[in-house]
Parts: structure tokens; sequence; C-alpha cells
């Protein structure tokens, strides 16, 4: 459950706390068009470092480790899913080559940017924030209202998991035993009422939700509004930059892989 | 027999839950774990079958720490009914429901029937077999959930809130069964915020308050102590109110159960006239 730790958010303020919500998701977009932009390992390996210095100026390192921690799992997974397909699709009986090494690694690192750089944003931002800013973004309302109550019952549903695997092994479930199959399908036991207990609290929800007016007026007001500061237009004008770079580098400079860099 | 020895523990996120329990729980012993919201209660007999291990100290069941074998190992010994029954509810059909423990212990296919036939009429819930268990109403749910994990009949069982959600009639049978249960020497812990219930029961209770015991005794004595029980967040039992506030009559102040006022009450109107 330790990924979805990153989605628990803790009321703590710092600079990136107070940061704009639309412009910090601004940034996470151009790190992740950034990301998909290249396929070799060094300026990915760049890219892994560039959300390092907000982490810390947030303080959440550990939750971030932790939920670095969580993704490792699915990295690993592409790993080995990159690197063993093409090695027999393409190489195989020879023995695999460098640069198909260097390939997977980059996809890997790919996935990891991608985790980092949404982790940080919600680690920063608390789901408040987030409703507020899509609100003022002439996003419907109710659109907003079902993204926000989404990421708030993230940590709900990761404890409640937690709440069913301990009712489950109390009745003699062992999770880890079997073959691969049997191990997937001891899974089910725990899936089934955690499913049908979402299914039944989104209902609940709805109701109690129409029993107190939801929706009785048409144009809502805010007591909050966002309003960008000039640390906000730094960061914007910082993320444009990092994108023009980007897209520059990407179409007019031959990026060379860490091989290439490495014999140099 | 259960010995919990100096027991702390300290929830990942940093909330201390226990600070330094210590209890023996003996064989066939009848056990009421009461305290208010957050007392870690829930947290304290999660470690009786291994869910949670100590952060420091120890608890031995049956002379073998729960820290070095299996939740699966223990549970064979330790039955845990959760407080919630849609937490464990999953199959298609209240038979299959009762049988899943069962499987997951290796016990034979015949063998599994017969205990499965002998729960269902344990709890009264046989003309359900075929029903999912999803169809039940919540206290039906419950009944399901407690038939999964008597069936494969545990030394010891835990019961976490078993009274939450259960109209009278369903309270009283619980109780027979609970004291049948316990007749059978079977080791009963029930987890609750009922004081009426472990009063008609009469157990051995433990107050707790803030991760640690306040007290422990006969219901009798703790449940009629005014100062332990509002420590605790709980009241008195209502029979027990009424005994205190007459208590200028001479009644006595630690009487629990209503049979025995009726008889006290009927001796002093006697005398009167
Ligand atoms: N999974 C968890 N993670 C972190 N803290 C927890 C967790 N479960 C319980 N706690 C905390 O541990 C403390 C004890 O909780 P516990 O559930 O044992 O109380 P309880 O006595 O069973 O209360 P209740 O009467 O409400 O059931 C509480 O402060 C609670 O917030
Ligand atoms: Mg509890």
């Amino acid at each position: 459950m330790s990924m979805f730790e990153g989605f628990r958010f803790r009321r703590v303020s710092s600079v990136i706390h107070r940061l704009d919500p639309r412009v910090k998701f601004f940034f996470v977009c151009v790190l992740f068009v950034t990301a998909i932009l290249f396929s070799k390992l060094p300026p990915l390996i760049l890219l892994f470092f560039v959300p390092l210095p907000f982490v810390l100026a947030a303080g959440v390192q550990r939750e971030w480790i932790r939920s670095m921690r969580g993704a490792l799992f699915f990295a690993v997974i592409i790993f080995l899913f990159n690197f063993v397909f093409t090695y027999f699709s393409t190489q195989y009986p020879q023995l695999p080559s460098a640069s198909l090494l260097e390939r997977s690694l980059a996809m890997t690192l790919r996935f990891l940017v991608l985790v980092e750089s949404f982790s940080v944003f919600f680690l920063t931002t608390s789901p408040d924030h987030l409703g507020l800013a899509l609100e003022q973004s002439h996003v419907p309302y109710e659109f907003c209202f079902a993204f926000t109550t989404a990421v708030r019952f993230v940590p709900v549903l990761a404890d409640e998991a937690q709440t069913i695997m301990d009712a489950q092994k109390a009745r003699g479930l062992e999770l880890e035993r079997g073959n691969f199959l049997k191990r997937v399908r001891n899974y089910i036991p725990i899936l089934i009422p955690l499913i049908v207990g979402a299914i039944r609290r989104s209902l609940e929800l709805a109701e109690a939700m129409e029993s107190r007016a939801w929706g009785a007026s048409e144009k809502r007001t805010n007591l909050y509004v966002l309003k960008l500061k000039n640390a906000d237009y730094l960061l914007a004008f910082g993320s444009v930059l990092m994108l023009i770079f980007a897209v520059y580098v990407w179409r007019y400079v031959p990026v060379p892989t860490l091989i290439t860099l490495l014999r140099l | 027999m259960i010995e919990v020895k100096d027991l702390c523990f300290t929830y990942p996120t940093g909330v201390e839950a226990l600070k330094g329990i210590t209890l023996t729980i003996d064989d066939g012993e009848f056990l009421a774990i009461m305290g208010q919201n957050g007392a870690g209660k829930t947290t304290l007999v999660k470690h009786f079958n291994g869910l949670l291990k100590p952060t420091k100290g120890e608890v031995v069941v049956d002379g073998v720490t729960t820290g070095e074998v299996s939740v699966a190992q223990l549970a064979r010994k330790v039955g845990f009914v959760f407080q919630n029954p849609d937490h464990q509810l999953f199959c298609e059909t209240v038979e299959e429901e009762v049988a899943f423990a069962l499987r997951n212990f290796g016990f034979e296919e015949n063998a599994i029937k017969k205990r499965v036939d002998w729960a269902l009429n344990l709890l009264d819930i046989t003309q359900y077999r075929q029903t999912s268990p999803f169809m039940l109403s919540g206290g039906e749910r419950k009944r399901v959930a407690l038939a999964s994990v008597l069936a494969w009949d545990p030394q010891v069982v835990i019961l976490d809130e078993p009274t939450i959600g259960q109209d009278h009639q369903q309270k009283e049978k619980l109780r027979q069964f609970i004291v049948q249960l316990n007749a059978q020497k079977k080791t009963v812990i029930v987890v609750t915020h009922d004081v009426e219930f472990v009063a008609e029961c009469n157990p051995r209770v433990v107050l707790m308050t803030e991760g640690k015991i306040l007290a422990e005794g006969p219901a009798e004595e703790i449940l009629t102590n005014q100062k332990l029980v509002a420590q605790a967040s709980i009241v008195p039992p209502q029979i027990t109110q009424i005994f205190l506030g007459l208590s200028d009559f001479g009644l006595p102040t630690n009487v629990i159960d209503v049979h025995e006022a009726r008889r006290i009450l009927l001796d002093i109107l006697e005398g009167a006239s």
C-alpha cells in the first residue's frame, strides 16, 4: 500500500505548498512531456534530478521516498519486460548488448520520472486547493467534485485494503503462498470486498449529498480565490523555458547515449 | 493461555497505541475488554493472532511467541471475528464463505462439509446456504462472518464489537452462544462498549484508556466503581445506576444482575410490609 502513501496529504506549509496548483500542474506536465520526448538515458537522468529541489524545499522527503519505494516494484517489472522481451525477439541467442540494457534502463527511468513528478505534485497540493484550481479553470463543478473526491478517497481505500487483508489473514489466507497464478488468485478475497465496499460507499455518498441539497445553487462562489503571485510567475516562466529548451534539443541536437558519452 | 508481557505498539504513522500492557488470559476464560474510542482495544487483540507484532515486549500464545510464526498458523488456534463483516465476505454463497477458511487450513472435503453444516446450524443460517452473502441484512452478514470463524473450532475466539447493529433478540442469542462456547472450555475475548451486555454476561473485565490498562477484575467490581467507569468513558449498567441512586435506603451498590436486584428489592418490600 506504500505507493498510495504518496497521495496522503499532510497539512504543512512551505514555499512549494503555497504555489498556485495550476502553475505546479503546468510544471509537472512540462516534466511529463520532456520525459516522453527523450528516450536516451542521459537526459532522463538529468530530468530525474529536476524535481528534487522541490521535494527538499517542501520538506516532504520522507513521504516522497516512501512513494518512490512503492513504485520500485513496477519499475522492476517494466525493466524486465523491456529487457527480456526485446532480447528474445531480436538478439537471442547472442549475449544481450549494452545498448539494449541502456534502452531498458531508460524506459524504467522514464517511468520513475513520471511517478516522481506526480508524487511531488500530490504531496504538496491539498485536495481542496486542487478542486479550487479546477473550478477556477472553468471546469464544470461536477467534474471538479468527482476529481477531488476520487483523490481524497485513495488513502481511505488503502486503509480499507489493509483491514480486509487482516480479516482474510485471520481466516488463514496466505498471500505469499503458491506459484505466480495462485498468488494472483490469492488477491480475489481482498479485491472483492474492496470493490463492493467502494461501490456501496459511493452510493451512500451520493445519497448523503442529495440530502444536503447538493447542486441547489447554480452559481457557486468561493471563500478563497486563487491568485498568481511572483513565485508562481517565476515557476511558470521557468517551465516555459524548460519546455522550449527541451523541444529545441529534441528537434535539433543529436542526443548521445550514455555509452557513447562514456566512450568519449 | 495468552501472556502479554510489557507490550508496546506504535503504528507506522507514529501513533503510540499501546504503552506497556501486561495481561494473562487463562484457558477457558471469558474476558471483556472495554474502554473509550481509541483506547487501543482493537490494537491489543490484533496482537493475539499475530496480525500486529509488538514494537516492544512480547505476546506468547500457548508457549509460542507471536513474532515467530505466521498469522495463518496462529489463526488455527485463535479465531478473530472482525467488527465489520463486509471486510471479509466475498464468496458467491454463504456455504462457500464458511468453507473458505477450512480450505485454507487444509481440511478434507468430507470434514469441510460436516463443519459447514454444523456452523450454519449453530448460527441459525442454514436457510441461506445458497444465498449470496451480499443479499443478507447487516445482522445476518455478521452471523455469517461469525460462522465462518467458528467453523474451524478455534481454541480462542475474539469478537470485536459483536453487538453493534444487533437487535435485542440477536444479542440475547449471541450471549447464550458465548456462554455455551465458554462452557465448552473455549477462551472467549469480547471487545465492546455495550455495558448492559457485559453486565448480563458477567465476565472478567479489562478497562483500557489511552493505551494502558486502567483496571481489571470481575465485572461486578469494575462496572460498579463509578470513578473507574467514568475514567474509561462508560456508564455503569442501568440497574447499578438505580441502586446507586437509592443507596440512602441501604441498597447495595455493587449489583449488576437484574435478577439479583429483583430479589433484593422483593426482600426489602416484604420486610417493610
Ligand atoms: N491502522 C492504523 N494506523 C495508524 N494509527 C492507527 C491505526 N489503527 C488505529 N490507530 C490509532 O491507534 C489508536 C488506538 O486505536 P484502536 O483502533 O486500537 O482503538 P479502539 O480502542 O479499538 O477504539 P474503538 O473503540 O473506536 O474501536 C487510535 O489513536 C487510532 O487512531
Ligand atoms: Mg476498535
